[in-house]
């Protein structure tokens, strides 16, 4: 199994070059179902984006001057980031609580984790007015630190770079360096320290982008506690995105997995179900108690009063039941089903405050144009390559080389 | 890696050196606060104002945009928007139609500034809210924090800005009155620094009890706005947003972001802590399985 990803050691250059090529050629079949939808798409996408750079935002999007960000911030950046918090809560549970027995979905997650913000934040270049601007921030054209969004910002790059610390003893796996393994391994803790932190503050600042949009929001869905409701959200968020996403990878690439972790999955999918159903019933404590605080009883006999009842008791209560219930009775297959219902739940309560929520009361609605939808699953599905692509190269599922185990041990 | 003596002073350091520039920004105020003059700011009468629109083609001439088209009619509510800095709409009231102005409010304390994560959006120090082309990269998140739905965006263009009434900065600069103010026939629009527009409003309000509705919507409103206005009915009959909050609107992010500088030094601490308390964890499971 292992010889299978032997790697140059010490070639010269030619070598090197020889290999990196090698590596970009494509692997497996063409012909699948997957290449055959995600392809036009992408295409597609491609052409709506030089349309967006070339006529301006309004020529794509359905944005209004009422109605400013629509579904490329509301879906892409704030509920995907969510979905990407399960690589801060994975590190978290390996490398703080020392959890050891999660330790071989560490790679994967912390990959996705990295490309989810890369193409995330680059989602958002796409629905920045002037994002040759986009640097202004870094290099201090305007500190503008009183803003939220400030601290966002920066957050995202750095985390990105902590991302990559925590990933990067995998690509020295690959190409081969023996030494930059070491110097990089070393860092992991530190980067992953870091990582949390600004995990911490940025989840929870995604929230807070919303709280001087005090009368826009509807009051079920405003209060000044959102950026606690974000942060707890995004552990669940996380965690049910590894669950869902690892058992696909499980079917898509099990020829990549040895079988110690084959059998390892199970079980761990089964310990975050537990962790899961935990934060959830936090979340759901905590709904209940802004829900009160805020005495926001008139507006449950209204239309959006149903919407938010359906959000909580189907898309929060129930899920979380689920997961406690089939941890208990070890059911994998429900536990996936908690999974799925979770990430449905993220999707429509980011919505509800970022697109379905604001400006509820205005008399023109946005809803987001096809072309918005489309540029969203070319993003998705762009992400979905590359991950592939490295999945098939690094060794992220696979074992790593017998030196680099070694170097663990010593 | 644990909590070394060394690592604890260096930390102590940096949250010493944290509250000692913090306190001494708060204590002695930059040199320029000597010289900062009070905000400038208009007070727009609406029993003065005849819709003639004066104001919205001077406006225009002045920021060298298309001239407005439509006119104020009852039932109808005209919206700034990327071609049109300003506005005069007219209401069916309790008593009669009534002509109202609609432009930025020049907020003391903007949303949109404290939003802004280039500070291209400014409040300058003599009043005015403005935008600076060069800093701002187009996210819209002014749009989005301010209450009173101001910066419109050019979405048509593939080098968009945002654009607003800039009470006429450049024109203040120069030592003239912004354009609306100084074309103004009816005498609707007066220039000054908010303080003595606050007092003359409270005179006109004081000497004719029966003409005023007694309020000056801006003094209060977002924590106080550079643009002040009268009317002879209650402003909700007059489409003003009455949710809007007494405080100012970055107040409202200030809890979160003054807990950002106690999680960046706490939370790593504790994580340490954590890491070093389970550290033997690992061997425990092994020796149970």
């Amino acid at each position: 199994m292992n010889n299978t990803i032997s790697v140059p050691l010490n070639k010269e250059k030619k070598g090197t070059i020889k290999f990196l090529m090698g590596e970009l050629k494509p692997r497996g079949k063409w012909f699948t179902w997957f290449n055959m939808i995600s392809l036009p798409i992408m295409f597609l996408g491609l052409v709506l984006i030089v349309i967006r750079f070339w006529k301006g935002i309004g020529a794509v999007t359905n944005l209004t001057q009422d109605v400013p960000w629509g579904l490329w911030i509301g879906f892409d950046v704030v509920t995907g980031v969510a979905f990407a918090g399960g690589a801060y809560v994975i590190t978290f549970m390996v490398y703080i609580l020392n959890m050891k027995s999660y330790h071989s979905i560490v790679r994967v997650t912390v990959l996705n984790g990295f490309l989810a913000y890369v193409f995330y934040a680059g989602a958002l270049l796409l629905d920045l007015g002037r994002p040759w601007n986009v640097i202004n921030p870094i290099i201090g054209n305007g500190f503008g630190t009183s803003s939220v969004l400030f601290l966002v910002a920066w957050h995202f790059l750095l985390y990105m770079l902590a991302q990559l610390i925590e990933f990067s003893p995998a690509i020295a796996e690959w190409l081969g360096g023996k030494r930059a393994y070491k110097v990089l391994s070393g860092m992991t803790l530190a980067a992953v320290i870091f990582g949390i932190t600004l995990s911490t503050l940025h989840q929870s600042g995604l929230g807070a982008l919303y709280l001087m949009a005090k009368e826009k929001i509807h009051p079920l869905w405003y209060s000044e506690f959102i950026p606690v409701l974000f942060f707890v959200s995004s552990i669940f968020a996380g965690l049910s995105m590894v669950i869902f996403e690892g058992s696909i990878t499980n079917k898509v690439f099990s020829g990549q997995i040895s079988g110690t972790n084959h059998h390892d999955h199970n079980k761990i999918i089964r310990g975050l179900s537990k962790i899961c159903a935990g934060a959830m019933f936090a979340y759901f404590f905590l709904q209940i108690l802004v829900f009160v605080h805020d005495k926001n009883w008139v507006y449950l006999n209204t239309n959006m009063g149903y919407w938010y009842l359906t959000e909580m008791l189907g898309f929060v209560l129930l899920p979380m039941l689920l997961f406690y219930y089939s941890f208990r009775r070890n059911n994998i297959l429900l536990i996936k089903v908690a999974s799925v219902i979770t990430m449905l739940g993220i999707i429509i309560n980011r919505l509800n405050i970022s697109v379905i929520g604001f400006r509820w009361d205005a008399a023109v609605h946005y809803v987001p144009s096809w072309m918005e939808i489309v540029v969203t699953l070319a993003v998705i599905f762009t992400e979905i390559w590359i991950f592939r692509w490295v999945i098939y190269r690094l060794p992220v599922l696979q074992e790593s080389p017998i030196w680099a185990k070694k170097q663990i041990e010593n | 890696m644990s909590i070394n003596r060394r690592n604890f002073f260096k930390v102590l350091g940096v949250t010493g050196a944290t509250l000692a520039i913090g306190n001494e920004t708060v204590a002695k105020p930059s040199a320029t606060e000597d010289e900062i003059k009070e905000f400038k700011a208009i007070l727009y009468d609406s029993t003065r104002c005849v819709g003639c629109q004066t104001c919205e083609f001077s406006c225009a001439e002045a920021h060298n945009l298309p001239e407005p088209t439509g006119y104020p009619e009852a039932g109808k509510v005209r919206s700034t928007d990327e071609t049109c800095r300003t506005v005069v709409n007219a209401y069916e009231t309790s008593q009669g139609e009534v002509y109202v102005k609609r432009q930025c409010m020049h907020c003391n304390q903007p949303a949109c500034a404290s939003a802004c994560l280039t500070q291209a959006m400014h409040k300058t120090i003599e009043g005015p809210v403005i935008w600076r082309e060069d800093k701002c990269m187009g996210c819209r998140y002014c749009m989005v924090s301010c209450p009173f739905d101001v910066p419109k965006f050019e979405y048509h263009s593939a080098n968009p800005k945002i654009t607003k009434c800039n009470m006429c900065f450049e024109r203040q600069e120069e030592g003239k009155l912004p354009a609306c103010v100084e074309n103004c026939p009816g005498e609707a629009l007066m220039f000054g620094t908010r303080r003595e527009l606050i007092s003359e409003a409270r005179k006109r309000i004081a000497e004719n009890p029966d003409t005023y509705y007694d309020h000056i919507y801006g003094e209060t409103e977002a924590g106080g706005t550079s643009f002040l206005y009268l009317s002879p009915v209650p402003f909700e009959e007059l489409g003003f947003n009455t949710k809007i909050q007494n405080s100012s609107y970055p107040a409202l992010t200030k809890g979160f972001l003054y807990s950002v500088p106690t999680v960046f030094v706490l939370w790593p601490m504790i994580l340490l802590g954590i890491h070093d308390a389970t550290k033997n964890n690992h061997k425990k499971t092994e020796d149970n399985e």
